[in-house]
C-alpha cells in the first residue's frame, strides 16, 4: 500500500465530511438567523395562507439531515470502502 | 375540559405491565449472554445496523422531546417548532465526523478514543468527569421529569415513580447489560414511533390528510400569529448558542457515542447512524402534527389545566381522539420511553466508572476481565442508587434545563478533545485533559452565573447573560486545547499518529485469519 494513496482517500472522506457539516450548518443557523432577524419574512403566509415561510423552512431543515446523511452513507458505502478494500489487498 | 389524566387507567397499568414483563424475559435472555466485560458494555459488536439505528434513536427520543416538544407546538406555534429543529441537527455532524473513527479507535467509551496515542491516566480522569457530569445532569432531568409525569399520568405517588423507574432500570442494566439495554431501546423507540404516527395519523384524518388543512384550523383559532415567529429567538445570540450545544453535544453525549462499539465494524456504524437520522428527523415533523393537533382538537385552556407548559398536550390528544384506551397506550409509552433513556444513561456512566477510571486509570490495564466485569455491575448498582437520590432531592425543583446542560458540557467538553485527537497529528495530553476540564468547569460555572439559575432560581440579576453557554465553551475548549498542546510537544503521540491513522481507517488487526478481504484462492 502506499500512503499517498492512503492520504488521497482519507483526505477525501474528510473533506466531504466537513463539506456536509458545514452545509448542515448553514442551513440551520441560517434558520435561526432568519427567525431571529427577518421575522415578518418567516411569519409570511403561503399556499392560500395555510402554511408560513417558517414552517416550510423548519421541515426543509429537518428534512435535510437525514438526506445529507445518506449522500455521505452513499458515497461512503461506493467509494470509500471499496478504496480501502482495495488498499488492504495490497498490503 | 375533563380528562382521566391522573386516574388509575387500566389499559396504561396493562399496557406498561406487558412492556415491564417482555423486557425483564429479554433482560433474563440477554443475561445469560453477558458472560464478559465486551457482552457487558458492547453486546459483544454483535448488533446489526437496522437494530442499532432504532436503538440509537430509542437512546435520543426522551419523553421530554416527545411530551415536551407537543407541548411546546401546541402552546406556542411555531417557537416550539424553532426549539425542536436544532435536537436533530446534530446527528448528520456525528455521521460525518465521528461515528466510523470511533468505532475503529475504541472500544467501549468515546475515552478510548482520545486517548488511544495519549498518556491514558490524565486523560481517563478528565474523560471520567467530563462523563459522569453529563450523565448526572441528564440523568436528575429524566429522573425528576419521570416523577412528575407518573404521578400526574398513573396517579402513583412521586417517590413511588422514582423507585419504579430506579429498580427496573437497575435489573436491565446489571443483568442484561448492554444486550438488554438495546432491546429495550429497540422495543421503546418502536412503540413510541407507533404511537406517535398513530396519533399523527387520527389528527390528519380531522383534517383531510393534508396537514395545511391542519396548520390554517390553527390559524383560524389562534389568528396568523400561531404560525410567525414570536418571542422565543428575543436575543438571536442566545438562540445560536443554544444550536450549538445541541448540533455538537450529539456528537459528544457518552451514552450515544458508546453504541457504535455495538456493532461489528465502521461501516455498520455509518449505515446505523443514517437509519437513526431518519429515525429522530420522522419523529419530530410527527411531533409538530400532534402540537398543532393539540392546540386545534383538545384546545389549548384544556391543555393548561395540566400544566402551563403543555406537557400533556400528547396524552390528552390521545384521549381526545382514541378515548381512555389510547391514553393508557400512550402513557405507557412515555413511561417506558424514560425507562429505556435512564438505562443507557447508567451504562455509560458504568463504563466510564469501571473502563475508564478503574481499569485504565486505577489498575492502568492490568486487570482480570472479570473483576472489571464485577466493578461494572458495583457502578451500575452505585448509578441506580444515586440516580434514585437525585430524583428525590430534585423534587419539585425546575431541572428542565439541566438537559441543555448536558448537551452543553458534552459539546464543549467530549466534541472538541474528541475531534481534535482524530484531526491533529501535534494534539497532546495536556491539550486533551486542558480542553476537557475547561469545557466541564467553564460551562458549570456559567450556566451558574446565567439568567437560568440566577434570575429564576435565585431571583438575583444574572451576571453572564446567555441562558446556554455553547456559543463561549466550545470555541474556549478547542483554543484551549490547542494552545496546551503547542505549549509542549509530545513526541510519543506524534509517533503513534500514523498507525492511529491506519487503524482509524482500516480498522482494529483482525484476529485469527479472517480478513473477510482476501480473495477466495484460486484452485491451481
Amino acid at each position: 500500500m502506499t500512503d499517498a494513496e492512503l492520504e488521497r482517500i482519507v483526505a477525501r472522506r474528510w473533506r466531504l465530511g466537513a463539506l456536509l457539516t458545514a452545509v448542515m450548518m448553514a442551513a440551520y443557523f441560517g434558520f435561526i438567523l432568519l427567525v431571529a432577524f427577518a421575522k415578518p419574512t418567516v411569519g409570511q403566509l403561503l399556499a392560500g395562507d395555510r402554511v408560513s415561510l417558517g414552517i416550510v423552512l423548519g421541515a426543509a431543515v429537518i428534512v435535510l439531515a437525514p438526506i445529507l446523511t445518506a449522500i455521505y452513507v452513499r458515497w461512503a458505502n461506493r467509494h470509500y470502502d471499496s478504496a480501502i478494500a482495495a488498499l488492504r489487498e495490497r498490503q | 375540559m375533563t380528562s382521566s389524566i391522573g386516574e388509575a387507567n387500566v389499559t396504561a397499568i396493562a399496557s406498561f405491565l406487558v412492556f415491564v414483563g417482555i423486557t425483564l424475559v429479554i433482560t433474563w435472555w440477554a443475561a445469560r449472554k453477558t458472560r464478559n466485560a465486551s457482552q457487558f458494555f458492547a453486546a459483544g459488536g454483535q448488533i446489526s445496523a437496522v437494530q442499532n439505528g432504532f436503538a440509537l434513536a430509542g437512546d435520543f427520543m426522551s419523553a421530554a422531546s416527545f411530551l415536551g416538544i407537543a407541548g411546546m407546538v401546541s402552546m406556542s406555534g411555531f417557537d416550539g417548532l424553532i426549539y425542536s429543529v436544532g435536537w436533530l441537527v446534530g446527528w448528520p455532524v456525528i455521521t460525518f465526523l465521528i461515528a466510523e473513527p470511533l468505532r475503529n479507535l475504541g472500544k467501549y467509551t468515546f475515552a478510548d478514543v482520545v486517548a488511544y496515542r495519549l498518556r491514558q491516566g490524565p486523560v481517563r480522569v478528565a474523560a471520567g468527569i467530563s462523563t459522569l457530569t453529563v450523565v448526572a445532569f441528564y440523568l436528575i432531568a429524566q429522573m425528576v421529569g419521570a416523577g412528575e409525569l407518573i404521578q400526574l399520568m398513573f396517579g402513583i405517588p412521586y417517590r413511588w415513580a422514582i423507585g419504579i423507574v430506579g429498580g427496573v432500570m437497575l435489573l436491565y442494566v446489571l443483568f442484561g447489560g448492554m444486550i438488554a439495554t438495546t432491546w429495550v431501546q429497540i422495543i421503546k423507540a418502536c412503540l413510541l414511533l407507533l404511537g406517535a404516527t398513530l396519533l399523527a395519523v387520527l389528527v390528519l384524518a380531522h383534517y383531510g390528510m393534508n396537514p395545511l388543512e391542519l396548520f390554517a384550523a390553527a390559524r383560524d383559532q389562534y389568528g396568523a400569529s400561531v404560525l410567525a415567529p414570536g418571542k422565543q429567538v428575543a436575543n438571536p445570540l442566545d438562540a445560536v448558542s443554544l444550536g450549538i450545544a445541541l448540533m455538537f453535544g450529539t456528537a459528544g453525549l457518552p451514552h450515544i457515542l458508546m453504541r457504535f462499539y455495538t456493532v461489528p465494524d465502521a461501516r455498520t456504524a455509518r449505515r446505523s447512524v443514517g437509519i437513526a437520522t431518519s429515525l429522530i428527523g420522522f419523529f419530530y415533523l410527527v411531533t409538530f402534527i400532534l402540537g398543532f393537533g393539540a392546540a386545534t382538537l383538545v384546545g389549548r385552556d384544556g391543555i393548561k389545566v395540566f400544566g402551563e407548559k403543555g406537557n400533556m398536550a400528547a396524552p390528552l390528544l390521545a384521549e381526545t381522539l382514541g378515548g381512555t384506551g389510547f391514553l393508557g397506550f400512550i402513557s405507557a409509552v412515555a413511561f417506558a420511553t424514560i425507562l429505556a433513556v435512564v438505562a443507557g444513561l447508567t451504562l455509560s456512566g458504568a463504563a466510564a466508572l469501571s473502563h475508564d477510571l478503574w481499569g485504565h486509570a486505577i489498575k492502568k490495564n492490568k486487570f482480570e476481565e472479570r473483576d472489571q466485569l464485577r466493578i461494572a455491575r458495583y457502578a451500575t448498582i452505585g448509578l441506580a442508587l444515586l440516580a434514585i437520590v437525585l430524583g428525590v432531592v430534585f423534587e419539585g425543583q425546575n431541572v428542565a434545563f439541566m438537559v441543555g446542560l448536558a448537551f452543553a458540557i458534552a459539546a464543549s467538553a467530549n466534541f472538541p478533545a474528541l475531534l481534535l485527537s482524530m484531526i491533529w497529528k501535534r494534539f497532546t495530553t495536556r491539550g486533551a485533559v486542558a480542553s476537557m476540564l475547561t469545557g466541564t468547569v467553564v460551562t458549570l460555572v456559567l450556566i451558574v452565573l446565567s439568567p437560568t439559575v440566577y434570575d429564576e432560581l435565585l431571583g438575583y440579576e444574572a451576571v453572564f447573560p446567555l441562558r446556554n453557554p455553547g456559543v463561549i465553551t466550545v470555541p474556549l475548549a478547542f483554543l484551549v486545547g490547542i494552545l496546551a498542546s503547542l505549549s509542549k510537544r509530545e513526541p510519543q503521540a506524534e509517533d503513534a499518529f500514523a498507525e492511529a491513522q491506519h487503524r482509524m481507517h482500516f480498522g482494529p488487526k483482525p484476529t485469527g485469519g479472517t480478513a473477510s478481504s482476501s480473495a477466495p484462492r484460486r484452485a491451481p
